[in-house]
This record gives C-alpha cells, sequence and structure tokens, in this order.
C-alpha cells in the first residue's frame, strides 16, 4: 500500500471491488472530481465527473452501455454520451471533458493525471 | 375588396371546407359560417362515442385557434331562414342581415320521422345530434323501455346506446329485415340472430299506426298488423332527408325525393350558390356518407381557389360520384356491404358462404365473365373488406375461384390475400380523408414508422378508421422495401421489440441482464436497453432492482432511488396513498425537511415531494421516512406513481362511493410495479370527477351501481381523456379488470410509451382492449392476473432494503474515498426556501450545503 501511495503522480483512490461492474463511482483527486467507470470485470476508464451540458457533476452517475465500438456513458440529467476512453461528447463535442491516467495494481484503482 | 364568402351549416363538411381554404392559404376571402347548432362542427360519425365518455370537446372537429386567424368568423346558435338571391343576402333567425358574394350550404340532412299521430309527444326522440344525445340520456335515465324506430345502421347502433343506458331495447322496422339498404335477406337474417342474441328484440315488417299513452310506461305504440308495445321512450331513425328547405324556397332546383342540384363543381343553377355534403343532390342520388361530403368539399375549395385567383384551370377536380360501401361494427358484429349488393348488375353472378354456426354471412357479388368483383355484403366477420373494397375499385383481376375469398381456409392459414403490393400507387385507401397509397408511401419514407405517426402525418384512419388495417399493412410493406426492416428494435445491441424482449425473459425464464445480452443481445447495452431490460425482469420476477446483478442496468433514478435534478441533487417522495396522510405523518415529513434544509412542494399526484437532497443523505432521509412510517413512493421509477382522490362519500355530500378508500387500495396493489413508463390512477366519488381521473392511465368514477373503468387517459404534453372500459363494476371485478388491463399494457407497450400512445397504437382500438380485457378473446385473463398477484405478493419497500442493506447504503456517497459533498451543489433562498443557484450566483452567494452525518 505505502508504494503504491508514493507512485509518483498517482492517487490510489479505492478498491477494485468497491465498485459495483458496470457502474462508476465519483474520486475526489487533488480537490478535483473524477468520475471512474468499472466496464465487465477489470476494465477502468476516469473522466471528469463535470458535465458541462448539465453544469452539474454527475457523469459518475450515468449509464454504461456502447455505441457501436465506442464504450460510452450517457449523463443522468440530458443524457447525452461520452466515450470513456478520450472523454469526447458525441451528440455537442464542445462539451468534450477529459479523460484521466488509470490504473489497476493488485486490486487497487490508481487514477493519473488528465490525458 | 375582399370576397365575402357565406358558408351555411358548420358540420363536417362544411367545417371540411373551411380546413381546405384554410390549408390553401387563400387571399382576399371573408368568410362567414352559419352554424344553426351550439356546437361548432364535431365528428358525428362518431357521435354515439359520447355516450361512451366522450365530451362535446373530444368529439369536436375544430383545432384550439382554429377560428382566432382574420377573415374568418363562426356564429354558433345562429339559423339562416331566408335567402334573397337577387339583391344577396341571407337572413337568420335572429333578423340579422349578411350579404355574400359567394354562398355556400353545407345544411346536411334531418332525420325523418315518420308522420304517425303522436309522433310529436314527449320523450320520442331523433338521433342526430349532440342535443339530440343529451335529450336521449335524461330521458333514458328514467326509462325502462325504449324502442328505436328503423332497423337501418343508424338504428342499430343507436338501440346499443339504449342498451347500454340498461334499458330493455327493441327495434322496430317497417322493412322485412334489417339493415335493408345494404345487406341480402340472408345477411339480414343472420344479423338480426346476432343482435337478438345481445339482448335486443327485433321486430322487422311492422307499421306504426299512432303513439298513445301506455298502461305501465309512458308510450304503446299500435302497429298496422293489431300488435301493440309498450315503452318508456322512442327514438325515431328512419332515415335521413336533406335539409333543402331553404335552396326550395329560394327556387334553386331540388331533386324529386330532396337533395339541392348541383354539377360537377358543386354548383347550383345559381353559380355563385354551392351546395355540399348530405344537402347536395348529384347524378340523381344524395350522399349519406361523410367521404362523399369530404370531396365535395375538397371540389368546391379548388374551385373558389381559381375564381379568386383567375386562375385558368383547366384541371379543376370535378366530384364524380362516390362509392358507397361500408364497413361498421354493430353491437360488436362487424357488417359490411361494398358496391351493389344486391347484385342489381346485368348478368351479375354471385357467390355466397354461410356459416350458422359462427354466424357468418359472406356474399361476393363478380361480373358475368368471373373477372371483376362487382361488391359483397360480410356480417359477422368483416376482415376480408379492405381487400375486396380496393379489387372492387382498382378493378384487379379475380382469381380463378373467387369464391376462396370468402371462403375460410381449410389448413386454419390465413387465406392468401391482396398483400399491399397488388395495388396500384393511386390506388386510394382512406376514403374519408382521400389518402392514397402513393401518399402513405411518402410519408413512411420521410420517417413516419408508426401507425400513431402516419395517422398524424396523413390524416389515414383517422375518420371512421376503416382502413387503419390495411393502412398498418401497407406501412409495414413500405417499411420494409425501403430497407427499415420495420424496426421497432429497442437498440442497437437487441434486434427486438421490447414486447419480444419481454417475451424471451418469461418464456425463457430469464432473470439477469448479462444472460438476456448473451443469447439475444451484442455489445455492452446501453442507457437505452438496460433500463427497459431492468423494467422487464422487475415486471416479471419483481427482484430487488439493486440487487448486484440488476443494479448496473438503472437509470441513476431507479440506482439511487431518488429523482435527479438539474443540480445533481435529488428528491424524495414518500409515498402517500390515494393523499391521505395523518397530521402526525405532515409533522414528521416537515421536520425531516427542515432537519436537512429541504425544499418541500405539494405535487400534482397528491402527495410531497422534498428537493434538494444530497446523495449522501438520502439514507438517513429515509431511515427517518421509514421510522415514521413511510414508503417509497416510487417517483423515481417508471412505475405506479399514484392513485390520486377526491374526498368521496365519507365526507362529501354528493359523493356516491368511498373514493379514498378505493384509491388507497389501488396504489397499495400496485405499488412498486414497474412498466414501460409511469403509470398514474385516478378515483373519483361521482360523476362531478373532482380527482380528474379521466386524465389517467387508469381512472374509476363511482355510479350508483359501483364504478365505472375508464383507462388510457393523459395529462401531459398531449391531453388525452381516457375511454370506458367497463361500466357498474363491482370493487373485485373491478380489480380483475385492472390487473388484466395492466399487465397487457406492460407486456404489449413499446418503451417509454405511456397507455394513451400504446392505445392510439393498437390495432382494434378500445374494443379490441376491451375484447382482451373484459371478455378474455385471448384467453389470457386468468395468466393476466396472475402475473398481476405475483407482482403484488412480492412487493417490498426498496427503500426499507436498502437501508438496512451495508453493501447498497454504502452507495450513496457521492465521493468513493472522501466524506466530503459536492462542492458545486449550491443553493440560495427563495421565497423562504432554498433553491439552486443559478451558474451567475454561483461564486457570489454560496451558502455552505449543510452536510448531516449519521
Ligand atoms: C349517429 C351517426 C352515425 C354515422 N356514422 C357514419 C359512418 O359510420 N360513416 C359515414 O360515412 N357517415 C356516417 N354518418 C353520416 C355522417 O355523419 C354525415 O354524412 C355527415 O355528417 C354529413 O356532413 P354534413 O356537413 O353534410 O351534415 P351535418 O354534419 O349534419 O352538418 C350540417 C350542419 O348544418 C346545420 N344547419 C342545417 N341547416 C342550417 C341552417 N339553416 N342554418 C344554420 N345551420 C344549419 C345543422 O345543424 C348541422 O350542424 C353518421 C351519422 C350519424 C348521425
Amino acid at each position: 500500500m505505502e508504494d503504491v501511495l508514493t507512485t509518483q503522480g498517482w492517487t490510489l483512490v479505492c478498491e477494485l471491488d468497491d465498485i459495483v461492474p458496470d457502474t462508476g463511482v465519483c474520486a475526489l483527486v487533488d480537490d478535483e472530481q473524477v468520475a471512474v467507470f468499472r466496464v465487465g470485470e477489470r476494465a477502468l476508464y476516469a473522466l471528469d465527473n463535470f458535465d458541462p451540458n448539465a453544469g452539474a457533476a454527475v457523469l459518475s452517475r450515468g449509464l454504461i452501455g456502447s455505441i457501436g465500438d465506442r464504450v460510452v456513458v450517457a449523463s443522468p440529467i440530458y443524457k447525452q454520451h461520452f466515450d470513456l476512453r478520450t472523454g469526447q461528447c458525441l451528440e455537442v463535442p464542445e462539451h468534450s471533458v477529459r479523460a484521466w491516467q488509470i490504473r489497476l495494481e493488485g486490486g487497487h484503482v490508481l487514477i493519473g493525471h488528465p490525458l | 375588396m375582399a370576397v365575402k364568402l357565406l358558408v351555411i351549416g358548420h358540420g363536417m363538411v362544411g367545417h371540411k371546407l373551411l380546413q381546405e381554404l384554410v390549408e390553401r392559404q387563400v387571399q382576399g376571402l371573408d368568410i362567414t359560417v352559419l352554424g344553426e347548432e351550439n356546437w361548432p362542427a364535431y365528428d358525428r360519425v362518431h357521435l354515439s362515442d359520447f355516450f361512451s365518455g366522450k365530451s362535446a370537446d373530444d368529439l369536436s372537429l375544430v383545432t384550439p385557434g382554429f377560428f382566432d386567424r382574420p377573415g374568418l368568423q363562426l356564429r354558433l346558435a345562429a339559423r339562416a331562414v331566408h335567402i334573397d338571391r337577387q339583391q344577396k343576402r341571407v337572413t337568420t333567425a335572429d333578423g340579422e342581415v349578411i350579404g355574400y358574394d359567394k354562398l355556400v350550404l353545407a345544411t346536411g340532412s334531418r332525420p325523418f320521422v315518420p308522420p304517425i299521430d303522436g309522433h310529436q309527444r314527449a320523450a320520442c326522440l331523433t338521433y342526430r345530434t349532440i342535443d339530440d344525445l343529451l335529450a336521449m340520456r335524461e330521458w333514458g335515465a328514467g326509462s325502462r323501455i325504449g324502442v328505436v324506430v328503423g332497423g337501418g345502421l343508424l338504428g342499430l347502433e343507436c338501440a346499443k346506446a339504449l342498451r347500454d343506458m340498461g334499458l330493455e331495447t327493441h327495434v322496430v322496422e317497417f322493412a322485412p329485415r334489417l339493415m335493408a339498404v345494404q345487406v341480402d335477406d340472408i345477411g339480414g337474417q343472420m344479423l338480426r340472430r346476432k343482435i337478438e342474441e345481445l339482448g335486443v328484440t327485433v321486430h322487422t315488417g311492422k307499421s306504426t299506426l299512432d303513439i298513445v299513452d301506455g298502461e305501465a310506461t309512458r308510450h304503446r305504440m299500435r302497429f298496422a298488423d293489431g300488435s301493440q308495445l309498450e315503452t318508456d321512450m322512442i327514438v325515431f331513425s328512419a332515415g335521413i332527408r336533406p335539409r333543402d328547405e331553404l335552396a326550395r324556397a329560394c327556387e334553386l332546383g331540388v331533386g324529386e325525393r330532396g337533395g339541392i342540384h348541383v354539377d360537377n363543381y358543386c354548383r347550383t343553377r345559381d353559380w355563385d350558390v354551392y351546395a355540399i355534403g348530405e344537402c347536395a343532390y348529384w347524378g340523381g342520388k344524395t350522399f349519406g356518407l361523410v367521404a362523399p361530403g369530404y370531396d365535395m368539399a375538397r371540389v368546391v375549395a379548388a374551385h373558389l381557389c381559381a375564381l379568386l385567383e383567375r386562375r385558368q384551370a383547366p384541371e379543376l377536380p370535378e366530384f364524380a360520384g362516390a362509392d358507397m360501401s361500408t364497413k361498421l361494427k354493430l353491437m360488436g358484429i362487424d357488417v359490411a356491404s361494398l358496391g351493389d349488393a344486391h347484385a342489381t348488375t346485368p348478368g351479375a353472378r354471385s357467390y355466397q358462404f354461410s356459416d350458422e354456426r359462427r354466424q357468418v354471412y359472406k356474399k361476393l357479388v363478380v361480373s358475368g365473365d368471373g373477372k371483376r368483383l362487382l361488391g359483397g355484403v360480410l356480417v359477422g366477420d368483416a376482415s376480408e373488406y379492405g381487400t375486396l373494397l380496393q379489387m372492387m375499385l382498382n378493378g384487379i383481376e379475380l382469381p380463378d375461384e373467387p369464391e376462396f375469398l370468402i371462403l375460410p381456409s381449410a389448413d386454419g392459414k390465413a387465406r392468401p390475400m391482396l398483400g399491399a403490393d397488388a395495388l396500384p400507387a393511386a390506388a386510394q385507401i382512406c376514403s374519408c380523408n382521400n389518402v392514397s397509397k402513393a401518399q402513405l408511401c411518402d410519408a413512411v419514407a420521410a420517417g413516419a414508422a408508426s401507425i400513431g405517426a402516419l395517422k398524424s402525418a396523413t390524416k389515414a384512419g383517422t375518420a371512421c378508421g376503416g382502413c387503419v388495417p390495411l393502412v398498418t399493412q401497407i406501412m409495414r410493406a413500405e417499411m420494409k422495401r425501403q430497407g427499415l426492416a420495420v424496426n421497432n428494435h429497442v437498440c442497437e445491441h437487441f434486434a427486438y421489440s421490447r414486447q419480444e424482449l419481454y417475451h424471451l425473459v418469461r418464456v425463457e425464464r430469464i432473470r439477469h441482464f448479462d444472460e438476456l445480452l448473451r443469447r439475444h443481445g451484442s455489445g455492452l447495452g446501453c442507457d437505452i436497453c438496460k433500463p427497459v431490460a431492468a423494467s422487464i425482469l422487475a415486471s416479471c420476477w419483481n427482484e430487488f432492482v439493486l440487487q448486484k446483478e440488476h443494479a448496473s442496468l438503472q437509470d441513476s433514478n431507479d440506482y439511487f432511488l431518488a429523482n435527479i435534478q438539474k443540480d445533481g441533487t435529488y428528491s424524495v417522495v414518500p409515498r402517500m396513498a390515494g393523499g391521505e396522510v395523518t397530521p402526525d405523518g405532515l409533522i414528521a415529513v416537515g421536520r425531516i425537511a427542515k432537519q436537512y434544509g429541504l425544499y418541500t412542494k405539494i405535487t400534482g399526484g397528491q402527495r410531497v415531494d422534498m428537493f434538494g437532497a444530497r446523495l449522501e443523505q438520502l439514507p438517513s432521509i429515509w431511515e427517518q421516512l421509514i421510522a415514521a412510517g413511510f414508503e417509497s413512493g416510487h417517483a423515481y421509477g417508471k412505475a405506479l406513481r399514484t392513485a390520486k382522490s377526491c374526498v368521496g362519500s365519507t365526507w362529501c355530500r354528493y359523493g356516491v362511493q368511498d373514493s379514498v378508500g378505493l384509491a388507497i387500495a389501488l396504489e397499495n396493489r400496485y405499488k412498486g410495479l414497474r412498466a414501460p413508463h409511469k403509470l398514474k390512477l385516478g378515483v373519483s366519488g361521482c360523476t362531478r370527477e373532482c380527482a380528474e381521473a379521466q386524465g389517467k392511465d387508469v381512472g374509476v368514477i363511482a355510479t350508483e351501481r359501483g364504478w365505472n373503468l375508464y383507462v388510457c387517459g393523459n395529462g401531459g404534453m398531449k391531453p388525452r381523456h381516457a375511454e370506458l372500459l367497463a361500466g357498474d363494476l363491482d370493487t373485485p371485478t373491478l380489480t380483475r379488470y385492472v390487473d388484466r388491463f395492466l399487465m397487457f399494457y406492460i407486456r404489449t407497450a413499446d418503451r417509454l410509451q405511456r397507455t394513451s400512445v400504446w392505445r392510439d397504437n393498437l390495432e382494434g382500438g378500445l374494443e379490441y382492449l376491451q375484447q382482451v380485457v373484459v371478455q378474455d378473446k385471448l384467453g389470457l385473463a386468468a395468466e393476466l392476473e396472475a402475473d398481476m398477484q405475483r407482482v403484488v405478493d412480492s412487493y417490498e419497500c426498496e427503500w426499507k432494503k436498502a437501508v438496512t442493506d451495508p453493501q447498497t447504503r454504502k452507495r450513496f456517497q457521492h465521493f468513493v474515498n472522501s466524506a466530503e459533498g459536492d462542492s458545486n451543489v449550491v443553493f440560495v433562498h427563495d421565497r423562504g426556501q432554498i433553491r439552486p443557484a443559478t451558474p451567475e450566483e454561483k461564486p457570489a452567494r454560496r451558502i455552505p450545503a449543510r452536510v448531516t452525518t449519521e
């Protein structure tokens, strides 16, 4: 645990088991809100939690799904879709959000910097 | 100078003319319409729906705002009494004089009342207008027996209305058979037998001599054969006569049996005067149906336009007669008559089929060479009507053995019918609104992909509705042809409709989304199919929606069992069944709202909504609500919301039943029920309808004898009055019908389809729904009831489960790694309560949200 925490620039936010498969949670990383998504058993993604369409910090509470090859989350407020890999908002590209570095290490979920 | 157009008569055809003129945006017309009735034009064809709960407003043909445009004036209760053709002016009964440049007579017909002694007695009525129906209703309430004079189409419809009012009903017909005009002898006999089975007594070959005082009843009718009949009320429906009295008086030519002579442009012998609709006489006859009248209205609109624009228009439409084929449902019995039903064409041959057990009679009349269909009669089953009509109208060559068109097929499979493809593009599919196959196809190409959308795009099927099955068939064929693959698929992940998915889940006993996706879907699913699956799974198995396997399917609202608001906070609604709440309950709600600083508002569903709850506050708020005796109100779900009620007979001076008690019972029975969309109930304790039950998915209105059940109403974006499904029910029967109705809807509706839209798209309409729910035609009733009982028995308050389950409870945190709240949520005060700050207010006036730790 110790060495994980000290890994430069990465923040341990939770355990993989803290996230129900195919849902998201929100993590506080240096005063910023980051939405963390678990897709299936082990795939992880992170985006800004703030949805610019709604002006509310809610993306972690959206439904996860796929559109063609893209893995997306739908905002719970007005249902726009955000690409989990890039943060691109499919319906309103100017309202895209940042994607964050994320990795899984021995059951720990770590967030890095915005991509 | 504007041309002054005066229209006399604001009935179906008169209004059609106005619509046509408005649609053409003709300039320079100043239109005045005189209507004798107290109501603007309404749908006379569906007049009898008035008895099943439709109001004059529902039947109105006038869209809101129609008469707000300049140059268009409607005067109601204004009867024209005189036309002065020399001075070109018309006098009304009030003595007002109105000049015109062009005059259109659209005065319709009046019911023919045989001039027998006593026909003017009280409770001797006719059946043509809303006022007539009001009178029927009034007299009917104090009557035990009712007689309809006339066994034609309208007479039988009227008899049904009397029977529905609970009267002992008789039909008296002068001719030796019913519906003498439309059907032949054998068809008439079959019809008679069916109608008598429904409890209406038919007397044919009776000529009434006079009406005198009865012994135990108001009247006694005496007949030429010496027999007599006692009755309390009489409705005359012995045919119609064109209202040509104004035309006669000003010497416009009239036909020998009445009707104003017109030419192909519907002009009378005075070219400044037109006549259209039932009052017009063309080619030696008058037309007692709405479709030919609509044709005339179009002809006159085009003619007036051309005159105004001083256009040479060689291609002006002309009235060319009309096919008088009709299909209708009389007391639930299909009856249709096509073309030359009596085989009067020289050389005509006929084929007949009758099945006494099923009480079906069918007859085809074909040309001497056997190649063309000339006419036919269908009684008891008119499913071939659309096909036969098209074959006849389009002169499509008949197969070698035309009898197979009406014979039941031996193997029980549907007979090869004339496919939609066989029809020429120009074929008129909807004769009421003159919609061709080509227009339907164009609308499909432009995106109309459901029967509801197609109806609103083309108006096809919106008048008499007889063409709806054919319209549906054409829509399906056209979608397939355009590669649109009749796509009611839920989304890209499932090539199935919601109804099909529901079926798969049930039959294969699928309990989890993963399994459904693996077996029948592709990809990961999405925000469309996941909630659909969650709802279906809940309707079928009713497992806890936040159970691990179901959690990821839920929309944010269902996931957190609360309604997300624009700023990411939630609103909390405890159930107050029927709108009933104790003072202690109210105090508890108030105390909790105060403790958490929530905004409170009364909802339209008679309960209290508390806004501004943060995610992390939800469990402790609910713990307190549960302690105070409340349960989840399911305001967050596509589920049963509320049963609104008026105070009912317990307190109200007018109430006739305990509406609050029933509302509470219904709400508690169906609470937690997941559906394709939200469901609202209403229960009123008397006909004053204070609970607005007719605007609800299921509405119940108390009667002296029990409950009337209305279904498929809606407020909201597209208001729709609910329709009477069944009347005077006792409470157990009512509950069974509601069980069946709701489950049938849940099984068959599309995603996010309210009952109102579902009903509009239901082939077969209200009647079909009655067959399924009341008469159990599909044999499904027991299964639907059992399904509902299972859901009722497995009900658990989701919030009670959520707060007691540590795993679930853990989710109610804004941050997975901190106990802090969302700093983006900021409230300001307004009218003594909080509200979300606007973006401009956010940095300036921050009120730190109170964070209550447990
Ligand atoms: C119960 C019932 C069921 C029917 N079912 C069908 C059906 O299934 N299919 C079908 O095709 N047809 C049906 N019809 C017939 C259809 O309603 C008529 O063909 C249609 O209404 C004719 O329209 P119209 O405008 O010519 O006459 P109307 O609709 O009768 O309108 C004429 C109007 O002119 C008014 N008027 C008359 N004289 C004056 C005056 N001097 N001054 C001012 N106003 C005047 C009348 O009060 C009336 O409001 C049915 C009719 C009834 C009554």
